[in-house]
């Protein structure tokens, strides 16, 4: 499950920018709760959305230290955004829960995320 | 629930430019669902869930006469993107999906003096500086990072705010819904979280959608109105901007949609899609939501008031003239598309306190309203239609039809048809940026992947669109306008 939650967020800022481009030099930690799995996931996410808006940072390299079905601590690697140095794709507005999905399958777990952009 | 096959055998039609979805397509609905559109965009409408979600709508609480949609409908979160639902103030609901995630993403027009002619030679110049000056895309922040007290004043007064502090001219905020400063907002309802993502965001354009366009008039079809608007002649040079709240909105949304998950079941409400989670619009989760979401509204006609300053700035430099007494750059009207007001119409020959939703969907109020500005007493509010960046754009205006059907309301744009995969699909290995230039439109954009996305393949003609409400008497189409230059995210 923690590999889910590194790789949605991931995949997350790979459409925001190259992930490759950006050095994990930079890191917050950060802590969510939710009600449940799929809300946590939600939550998760939004808050790396807001350190890209409010802190204007990029983030390519993840560390989960604790993950329950209701609150996950983990680490956020990355640094500013660079415009010179970094290619830029687009900005993701919102993680919403249209058509979300957390499901355990044959190999491992699998999520469908739909964000507004 | 699967949707029927055919939408045709559900739908019953009106006229050419309506169809109606009658009340007993889905048990639990309390009003029918109207849609506008053409016969042959209802093919198009018809390819996803965006029909269903109209249905879904007409469960809310208080819904009054019909769920709504606009002729741009498409599948959205919850509510459909181009859906009008309007609900009692008395017993009905305020619902965070019936807005969207950008609060008061909306558009807004200037006039200048210059002609095409005067301005293609610049234009790259003007473009290149445009794209420096007011940030676009990820990152990139403001002229002016607002601080703590200040983002409670935006929030507080809008588009007021830069009139006191030296980022607009007088008349600009009578050009602006509400004055550019709605009533009732609330900073306090608005999370520390939502006010730190936009203080950095102020007088930027953001991504996906959004856009400032350098645009010539090409045709008038109202000339009368058209000079009452400022707009002479074919050629003459506008600006049209497109953006809305930035991650203020988007946070103050989520924040909500949390809120309101928790209202729906402790309020009993019952709901086809958790989407639409909502609460009572008396209760203090619906307060606090219409508090929050006016007050993100307030700061998106702040941050497009802020965009319009540093556009007049570019202007002054390039031209070497002064943006007001000689390139005349008024602002025609600035109008939002993502919002829900609390409004007075009239329901059943009795005046009514409704909360109106609107997502994707302009307000279109009618000649003589008192909320329409002096000068437009005489033709009605002007509705401003972006298309796509490869054909033009709309300016039209409110008709008393309009007030009588759709609760003053039309449409937002031309509405996708293609999602941004499927158009990148089709276009991949096109040159999207030289093809526009071929056309005669420079773009500037950070994500070339985007081009693609934004391209005219993706959107429905907005023509057709605006031609739909014409016809059926929703708007009267003023005049249209094609980009010459374009800076997207």
């Amino acid at each position: 499950m923690a590999e889910l939650f590194v790789n949605a967020a991931l995949g997350m800022f790979s459409l925001m920018v190259t992930l490759e481009t950006v050095a994990a030099r930079e890191h917050r930690t950060i802590r969510c709760e939710a009600r449940d799995r799929e809300g946590l996931l939600v939550a998760w996410l939004s808050e790396l959305l807001y350190y890209v808006d409010a802190e204007e940072l990029l983030f390519s390299r993840f560390t989960v230290q604790s993950l329950s079905s209701t609150q996950i601590s983990a680490g956020a690697f990355g640094e500013p955004i660079d415009r010179s140095r970094h290619d830029l794709h687009f900005g993701v507005k919102a993680v919403t829960r249209h058509m979300l999905r957390l499901a355990e399958t044959a190999d491992g777990y699998e999520a469908r995320i739909l964000f507004d952009i | 629930m699967t949707p029927p096959t055919s939408w045709k055998r559900v739908l019953q039609k009106i006229d050419d430019h309506r169809w109606l979805l009658p009340q007993d397509y889905k048990q639990g609905m309390r009003v029918p669902g109207l849609i506008f559109a053409s016969e042959e965009m209802m093919d198009a409408i018809g390819q996803d869930q965006a029909i269903e979600q109209v249905a879904n709508v007409a469960f809310l609480p208080g819904i009054v006469k019909y769920s709504m949609a606009m002729p741009d409908i498409h599948w959205g979160y919850g509510f459909p993107i181009g859906g009008v639902a309007a609900m009692r103030a008395d017993d009905g609901v305020v619902s965070p999906g019936g807005v969207g995630f950008d609060i008061n993403c909306g558009t807004r027009v200037l006039r200048t003096n210059l002609t095409e002619d005067e301005v293609r030679p610049k234009i790259k110049e003007l473009m290149d500086q445009i794209f420096r000056d007011i940030p676009s895309g990820v990152g990139g922040h403001g002229q002016i990072i607002a601080s703590g007290g200040e983002i409670d004043d935006i929030l507080g007064t809008g588009a007021r705010w830069a009139l006191q502090n030296g980022y607009a001219w007088p008349e600009d905020v009578e050009s602006i819904e509400g004055g550019g400063a709605l009533p009732g907002a609330d900073p306090s309802a608005v999370s520390r979280k939502a006010k730190d993502r936009g203080s950095p965001q102020l007088g930027t354009i953001g991504s996906g959608n959004h856009f400032l366009e350098v645009q010539a008039i090409d045709e008038i079809y109202r000339p009368a109105d058209a000079r009452v608007m400022g707009i002479e002649s074919p050629g003459q040079v506008m600006v049209f901007i497109h953006c809305g709240s930035r991650g203020l909105g988007h946070q103050v949304c989520q924040d909500y949609l949390d809120v309101m998950e928790g209202a729906s079941g402790r309020y009993g409400i019952e709901l086809p899609d958790k989407q639409l989670a909502c609460a009572p619009i008396k209760s203090p989760e619906g307060r606090a939501y219409l508090g929050a979401m006016t007050a993100a509204a307030n700061f998106a006609f702040c941050n497009r008031q802020l965009i319009t300053h540093w556009t007049r700035e570019v202007f002054r430099r390039i031209f070497a003239r002064d943006p007001r007494d000689d390139l005349g750059m008024f602002l025609v009207y600035d109008v939002a598309h993502n919002i829900a007001k609390m409004e007075q119409h009239r329901v059943n020959g009795h005046e009514m306190l409704l909360c109106v939703h609107r997502k994707g969907a302009t307000r279109a109020f009618p000649p003589g309203h008192h909320d329409v500005p002096a000068r437009y007493q005489d033709i009605g509010q002007p509705v401003l239609v972006p298309g796509d960046m490869g054909r033009y754009s709309y300016i039209a205006v409110g008709t008393t039809q309009a007030m009588a059907e759709t609760w003053g309301s039309a449409c937002h744009g031309a509405g996708r048809i293609r999602s941004r995969h499927e158009a990148k699909r089709v276009l991949k290995g096109v040159d999207v940026a030289g093809r526009l230039a071929e056309q005669g439109i420079y773009v500037r954009a950070q994500s070339r992947a985007l081009l693609a996305e934004e391209a005219s393949e993706a959107y429905k003609d907005v023509a057709q669109v605006i031609d739909v409400l014409d016809q059926a008497g929703i708007t009267h189409k003023v005049c249209r306008m094609h980009p010459i230059g374009v800076v997207k995210g």
